[in-house]
This record gives structure tokens, C-alpha cells and sequence, in this order.
């Protein structure tokens, strides 16, 4: 009965939505007051009836309902509780429910949160949501419907897939989703300005904040995915340049592109025409994301078995939506009137190099990514490209994206003299170069290891030359410090974000040391200044799996005993799969990484044994990039919006 | 010229050229990086380069893994069903690498031969194996090589299509599980 609840209230709710994004539409056109209000009525209707339908499937999880054919597939009476929960999303049918249910979501915050707008404009903004919604639920309802009877039921589930069964997919397909998601929102409001001709800063600045909060759940949903995989499936691995990582990590280079763009438009109008194509470019290329995810047509560790017919829903709905969009932008592209003018040597210059920098690098991956998929077309043979394209491409791109960003920041709009950003960054370069050559007596370093730890440490210390260069003749310099606005400390947070995750990729990357090896119980290896030695391994019973659990003690340079680690080789019964889970000794600077391979003979196992330096900055990075966005929102400029707001409604 | 037409020229020229060495450095990568995909019967036809890596995938021929006393070095062989190449891997096999599985290995032949009851066959060295993390999926390039390899032996037997087409419904049938 649950079930056929779940599946009523999603076709209730695309009837709800066809409505959301045909009134209010409507009314902005004609001005009709009552049909642009009715539009705050249906969002939340909408919301019910799909967190109902969230909440059923949910339920037929907890009680074991294998009759039903996607839990009968993703779960097991056996499975502990928190995964029968994360296995709602577990797979491909709950997922599109996740990303519904977050879809009609973010809706619901457009709705209220959003009454400083003109409310023809919020009218537009939730009708195109509307659309979207639409697109998906046809989407859920007619090729991917989760709520499927099996008949007759099954005595008892297929289990969720092992690797899936891990705190890191509780957290990580969610947040990942809010910022895919979010980017949505993101397009509906250039979409809305695009049909109302209404593109200004007061667009500009209503636009930010959302793309800022959206930015931050794609970031620490990437930086989970990475985490993971380091932990449960990458033998240690952090990045693998897979197609869906690089699915995530298009929308994201474009969004921090965007987010950028966003802050010329506000402050005078330069940009706007590329600003909106790269909302629109944004939440396209997390569209063609799933699309990629979903329909199977790439080899990658995320292809799981698919189905063709989704994946040309996925493809129609992709191309309605990018053609859609794209014509919407050729027809009202011209009348845009052209930003303000600035000198070459400007911050805005800088913000546009970076800009190019950003969208170069997605064109980049972009293109490797879909390589393949055009040359299967034209039937030339299979090929991938390989991780070393991804290298060679990547870094010099990026690398004088570091030094942009340390100096725009410095820099003034409109225009700016050389001398002046020269006396600023003097020290700055200084200190990278000497931090930058100190690195070449390292025993490891190299040319590259040099120049990325000084391009990170010019980032920092020119982030501590700005806050100097606010406070500085400004009299109290207490005073002055208080007075600087949160969005400042937001920016830099975030930079310095980006240099702690640089600080972490050079280290891992150029100094990581590994060992495969067969070792009997007894023996004993060292690595990276640690002894390693095998205590052997015995078996015992979890919950829905039989495991070896390893034990390896390690020991430091001056004997102390550091750590006992206790990989595992799991078999899951139900599926008989194995999994490994690593041993991980994790710290500040360096983690000691150990995985249970192969069980030989006489109690041996081969092992992969790594001294990884310096990992955990790569995420440590991410989560400050998030908090430097998070920061960034709460800057009163956006905050002002809400009080004004309250004494209207007072 | 005046000097806001000037500026705009000089922004114009820094985007084309950057974005310019960045497309020739992109095409140039991804023209040494691309790994072409090969199966045991092309291998065998001599499509795959000698010296160069590429990708071969096939199903791990039952009883043919063998693993040297190190521990680390394993044997074994990679089939179609119609051709078979050995392969020699120094490593951490994936999880779900069992015999009877499909799997893609990168590396390269070496462009000697081992002797197998039925005769010579090339001798492969892998760099890196893959077995995907869903012990029911079937790598895309494997199924089609499978299949390819499939109608091709049996064209040759029987010659009747129907029969062909069963055998690959049945495969793909297990694929759909």
C-alpha cells in the first residue's frame, strides 16, 4: 500500500508541476497578480507530495518491503539500518528520487526566500523549476520508477552493492546532488532575466548568493567522492580522472568561473553576456553529468549495468534543455548592452584571464571526456585517454591561474598602475621565492615541487599583504579590521583553500611512497621511516559479511610504537563480493595506509603498504574553500536584503 | 587607433593566444595519451601495435591463473572465446578479478610468445588491471568483443544466423541480471 502511495504522489505531483510552470509564467506576462502568487501554493504542494513519495520508498526500505523491485535489488533483511536508509539512493531509480526531492527543494527556498524580488521575476524563476521538475518526473515515472512491484515478491534482497556500504555514500551523492542541483537555480534566475530583458547588477547580486552556496555543496560533495575512493575503492588513490569525477568536476570549474564573473557583473556590469552563458554552461554540463552517469554509454568505475532507453530520455531532456536555453540566449544575447570600460591592466582583466583559464580547463576535460564517445560514432575502434593527458593538460593551465589569483585581489577595478601592484606583491614574490627554492633541497624536490609550493605560498602571503594593505594607514587598525566586510574574509578563506589543496597534490603526488609485497606473519618491512610488521590475519563474522581482519603494527624511527592498523578483506555474503577495507593511520602530515591484497599460502598475504604525505590537505583545502563560500553569503550585503524584508513585513 | 579600441584588441590577441596554446597543447596530449582498446582476435589478426600500450579485455580463462612464489607476480590468460593472449602482471590484482571474469588490462606486448597446448600465443605485459566494481557488469568493450568473436565462431560452424542470435541474447540476458 506504501508504495502505491509513493507512486500516486508523484503523478499528483507532475500535475502540480505542469501547473508551477505554466501559471505564474503566465501571470509575469500578463501581470496577474493572483496567478504570480498562486505560484508560492503549488512549490509547496509540490515539495509535500515528493518528500511523500521520498519518505514511502524510504519506509518500504526500513521494513523490508522486497516485493518492491528496487529495494528487493539494493537491500537485504541483513543490512545494517544507516544503509538501508543510504540505499534509498543506493542506486539509479532512488537517486533520480534524491535528486527530485532536492530539485523541489531548492525550489521551496527560491519561493521564500525571495521577497525582496520583483515578484514577476521569482514568478519566472520557479516557473522554469517547474519545467525542470517536470523533465525529471516524467523521467521517474515512465523510465525509472522506483516503486515497481515484484511479482511474486522476493524472500529476501539482492543486498546493496559492498562498496556502497560506507558512511561516505550516506553523505557524499546528497551533497553532491545539492550542488548540482543548486546550479539549477541558478539557471532558472539568467533564464528569467533572460526572458523578462531584466539583466542588471540587481540581478547580478540576487544571482550570487545562489551560485555561492551551490559552489559549496559541489566542492565538499567532490572533495567526499575523493575521500572515499581514497578510503574504500582507490588502493589509495585520491583523483582518477574517471568520466564521472570528471562529470562532477566540469560543472564545477564553470561555476567557479561563474561565481567570479558574477562579482564584475554586480559591481559594473562588465561581462554580462559571458556571465549568463556560464550559468547556462553550468547546470548543462551537470545535465550531461548524469547523462553520462546514467546511461552507460562511458567506460568508467561508476558504470554500473544501465538501460539504453534512459539514457536517451537523458539525451532528449539534455538537448531540450541546452538548445533551449542556448536560443533563448542568441535572441536576447544582442541586447545586452555591453559592461563598463577598463584598462587592460585592471582587476577585471585578471578576473577575465582567470575566467578563461577556468572554462579552458573544462574545455579540456570536456573534451577528453567525450573523445571517446565521438570516436565510437564514427566507429574508429575503442579508446580512452589515459591519466597522463589529464596531467600534462591540467597544470599548465592552472598554474598561472595561482599567480592571477594571488594578484587580482591586489588590484583595483576599472584600471591600475603597475608600480602600485608591484610595491604590493614585492614581498609576497619574495617570500615565495625563497619558500619555492627552499623546496629544491628537499630530498625529493623537484623543479615542479618548487614551483607549486611557491606559487601556494605566494598565494597565502599575498593574502596576508591584503588584509595588511586594508588595516594600514587607516589609522586604528583594530577598527579598521572590524570594519572589513565578511565577503572579504570569505574570498580569502577560500584562496587559501586553494593553496592548502595545491600544498597537499604536490606533496602526495611527488613524495608518496608504496610498496606491494607478499609478507608472511613476522615479517617486517620499512617505509617512509616507519616499520611495518605483519601479525598475521584472522577471520571473523560482521553483520551481512565474513572478514579477515589484518593486524600491522607500526613502529617509528626511534622505536615507538605508532599505530596498529587492521585492514580488512571483506566477503559479502549475500553478492560474494569482496571488498577491501584499508588500514588507515591518518595525521596532519602524512597517512600510513595499509591494504589487505590476496591471501597466499602459510597465513601470507601480498599487501600494498603506502606513506602517503601530506593527503589529508588535498580535502583539508576543499573544506576551506567551502567555508570561505559559507563566509561569503553571510556578508551583510545579503544579509541587509532579509532585515529589509522583516520591517516590510512588519 | 583609440586607446579603448587598442585595449580591447590587446585583450582579444592575450585570449586567442592563450586559448590557442591551450588547444595545441590539449590536441598534442591527447593525441600520445589515447589507449585504443583491442580484443584477443585483433590482437591476434596483428592490429594492435607492438611496443605501444593499449587496452585488452576479454574473460580470464578458467585454470590459467598462476601466481610466481614472490607472491606478486601472476600469470594468466585473457580469451574471447575464440583467441587467447597470456598475460604477465607484477601487482595488486582488483577484487573482482576471478577466473571467468571480463576484465581490461593496459600494457603492452612484448612481442614474445608462450606455448600454450594449442600453440604460440603473444605474450602481454599489464601495467594495470581493471575489473569493475559491480561483480555483474560486463565491461562494454568486452561484451562486444565477446559477442563479435561469438557470431564470427559460430558463423563459421553452423553458418545459421538464428543460432547467433540466441547465443547472444542469452549473453546479453545475463548482462541485463
Amino acid at each position: 500500500m506504501i508504495p502505491e502511495i509513493g507512486n500516486i504522489s508523484l503523478a499528483i505531483a507532475l500535475a502540480v508541476s505542469i501547473i508551477l510552470a505554466a501559471l505564474p509564467m503566465i501571470g509575469a506576462h500578463k501581470n496577474s497578480l493572483q496567478l504570480m502568487q498562486f505560484s508560492r501554493y503549488a512549490v509547496v504542494a509540490q515539495f509535500f507530495l515528493i518528500s511523500v513519495s521520498f519518505a514511502a520508498l524510504a519506509y518500504s526500505f526500513t521494513i523490508d518491503d522486497f516485493s518492491v523491485r528496487y529495494v528487493a535489488a539494493n537491500s537485504n533483511s541483513a543490512l545494517p539500518m544507516m544503509f538501508k536508509i543510504s540505499a534509498v539512493w543506493g542506486a539509479h531509480e532512488g537517486s533520480f528520487l534524491l535528486w527530485l526531492l532536492i530539485l523541489s527543494g531548492w525550489t521551496m527556498a527560491v519561493a521564500f526566500f525571495s521577497k525582496s524580488l520583483p515578484l514577476s521575476m521569482t514568478s519566472r524563476v520557479l516557473s522554469v523549476m517547474g519545467m525542470l521538475s517536470i523533465g525529471f518526473l516524467l523521467f521517474i515515472i515512465f523510465t525509472s520508477n522506483p516503486f515497481e512491484r515484484l511479482f511474486p515478491g522476493a524472500l529476501d534482497g539482492k543486498d546493496l552493492n559492498p562498496l556502497l556500504q560506507d558512511f561516505g555514500l550516506v553523505i557524499h551523492p546528497p551533497m553532491l546532488y545539492m550542488g548540482y542541483v543548486g546550479l539549477s537555480v541558478v539557471f532558472s534566475i539568467s533564464i528569467a532575466g533572460l526572458i523578462s530583458g531584466q539583466l542588471d547588477s540587481a540581478w547580478a547580486r540576487w544571482s550570487r548568493p545562489w551560485t555561492v552556496i551551490a559552489w559549496v555543496f559541489l566542492t565538499l560533495g567532490i572533495a567526499l567522492g575523493s575521500w572515499w575512493a581514497y578510503y574504500e575503492l582507490g588502493w589509495g588513490g585520491w583523483w582518477f580522472w574517471d568520466p564521472v569525477e570528471n562529470a562532477s568536476f566540469m560543472p564545477w570549474l564553470v561555476a567557479t568561473a561563474l561565481l567570479h564573473s558574477l562579482i564584475v557583473t554586480e559591481k559594473h556590469g562588465a561581462f554580462k553576456s559571458w556571465t549568463v552563458l556560464l550559468s547556462l554552461l553550468a547546470f548543462s554540463l551537470s545535465l550531461l553529468g548524469t547523462f553520462l552517469v546514467r546511461s552507460g554509454v562511458l567506460v568508467s568505475v561508476h558504470a554500473f549495468a544501465s538501460d539504453p532507453t534512459r539514457g536517451s530520455f537523458i539525451l532528449a531532456f539534455l538537448v531540450l534543455v541546452i538548445a533551449g536555453s542556448l536560443t533563448l540566449y542568441a535572441i536576447r544575447g544582442p541586447s545586452m548592452k555591453g559592461g563598463g570600460y577598463f584598462n587592460v591592466f585592471s582587476k577585471d582583466t585578471f578576473m577575465l584571464l582567470g575566467n578563461i583559464l577556468l572554462t579552458v580547463a573544462c574545455a579540456m576535460v570536456l573534451l577528453a571526456t567525450l573523445y571517446p564517445l565521438l570516436d565510437q560514432l564514427i566507429d574508429l575502434g575503442k579508446l580512452s585517454v589515459g591519466k597522463p593527458y589529464f596531467n600534462a593538460v591540467f597544470v599548465p593551465i592552472m598554474l598561472p591561474a595561482l599567480v592571477i589569483m594571488s594578484m587580482a585581489p591586489l588590484m583595483r577595478w576599472k584600471g591600475d598602475n603597475f608600480s602600485r601592484v608591484a610595491k604590493h606583491m614585492i614581498i609576497p614574490v619574495f617570500v615565495a621565492f625563497a619558500v619555492g627554492f627552499s623546496m629544491l633541497l628537499l630530498e625529493k624536490g623537484s623543479v615542479m615541487v618548487s614551483i607549486s609550493i611557491g606559487l601556494a605560498t605566494l598565494i597565502v602571503s599575498s593574502v596576508v599583504m591584503s588584509f595588511v594593505d586594508r588595516v594600514r594607514n587607516k589609522g586604528n587598525a583594530f577598527t579598521a579590521f572590524k570594519k572589513i566586510p565578511l565577503s572579504f574574509f570569505g574570498m580569502n578563506l577560500a584562496h587559501i583553500g586553494v593553496a592548502i589543496f595545491v600544498v597537499g597534490v604536490t606533496f602526495t603526488e611527488s613524495m608518496s611512497l608504496q610498496k606491494d609485497l607478499r609478507m608472511e606473519p613476522g615479517d617486517t618491512i620499512s617505509l617512509g621511516g616507519y616499520s611495518f610488521t605483519f601479525e598475521g590475519a584472522k577471520s571473523h563474522q560482521g553483520p551481512n559479511y565474513i572478514a579477515y581482519e589484518g593486524a600491522i603494527s607500526v613502529v617509528g624511527e626511534k622505536g615507538e610504537t605508532v599505530a596498529v592498523l587492521t585492514p580488512e578483506k571483506r566477503i559479502y555474503q549475500v553478492r560474494g563480493m569482496p571488498m577491501t577495507e584499508a588500514g588507515i593511520d591518518a595525521g596532519l602530515f602524512r597517512d600510513l595506509f595499509v591494504a589487505l591484497a590476496e591471501q597466499l599460502d602459510n597465513g601470507a598475504w601480498s599487501l600494498r603498504i603506502y606513506y602517503k604525505p601530506f593527503i589529508r590537505w588535498i580535502w583539508l583545502g576543499c573544506i576551506f574553500m567551502g567555508l570561505g563560500g559559507f563566509v561569503a553569503v553571510l556578508d551583510r550585503r545579503y544579509r541587509l536584503k532579509v532585515a529589509n524584508k522583516k520591517t516590510v513585513a512588519a | 587607433m583609440n586607446p579603448k579600441r587598442k585595449n580591447r584588441l590587446i585583450l582579444v590577441f592575450l585570449i586567442l593566444a592563450g586559448v590557442g596554446a591551450a588547444v595545441t597543447l590539449g590536441l598534442k596530449a591527447l593525441d600520445q595519451n589515447l589507449l585504443y582498446f583491442f580484443s584477443p582476435t585483433q590482437v591476434k589478426a596483428g592490429e594492435a601495435p607492438l611496443g605501444y600500450s593499449f587496452r585488452l579485455g576479454g574473460l580470464v580463462s578458467d585454470g590459467t591463473v598462476k601466481r610466481e612464489k614472490d607472491g606478486m607476480t601472476i600469470h594468466f590468460d585473457i580469451t574471447d572465446n575464440a583467441e587467447t593472449i597470456a598475460v604477465t602482471y607484477v601487482g595488486i590484482l582488483p577484487d573482482l578479478f576471478r577466473e571467468g571474469q571480463g576484465i581490461v588490462a593496459t600494457g603492452k606486448l612484448d612481442g614474445s610468445t608462450i606455448d600454450r597446448p594449442k600453440g604460440k600465443i603473444a605474450h602481454f605485459i599489464a601495467e594495470e588491471v581493471l575489473a569493475k566494481h559491480d561483480e555483474n557488469y560486463m565491461p562494454p568493450e568486452v561484451q562486444d568483443a565477446l559477442d563479435k568473436a561469438d557470431v564470427e565462431g559460430k558463423e563459421a560452424m553452423v553458418k545459421t544466423a538464428a543460432e547467433a542470435a540466441s547465443a547472444k541474447s542469452e549473453v546479453s540476458g545475463e548482462k541485463a541480471q
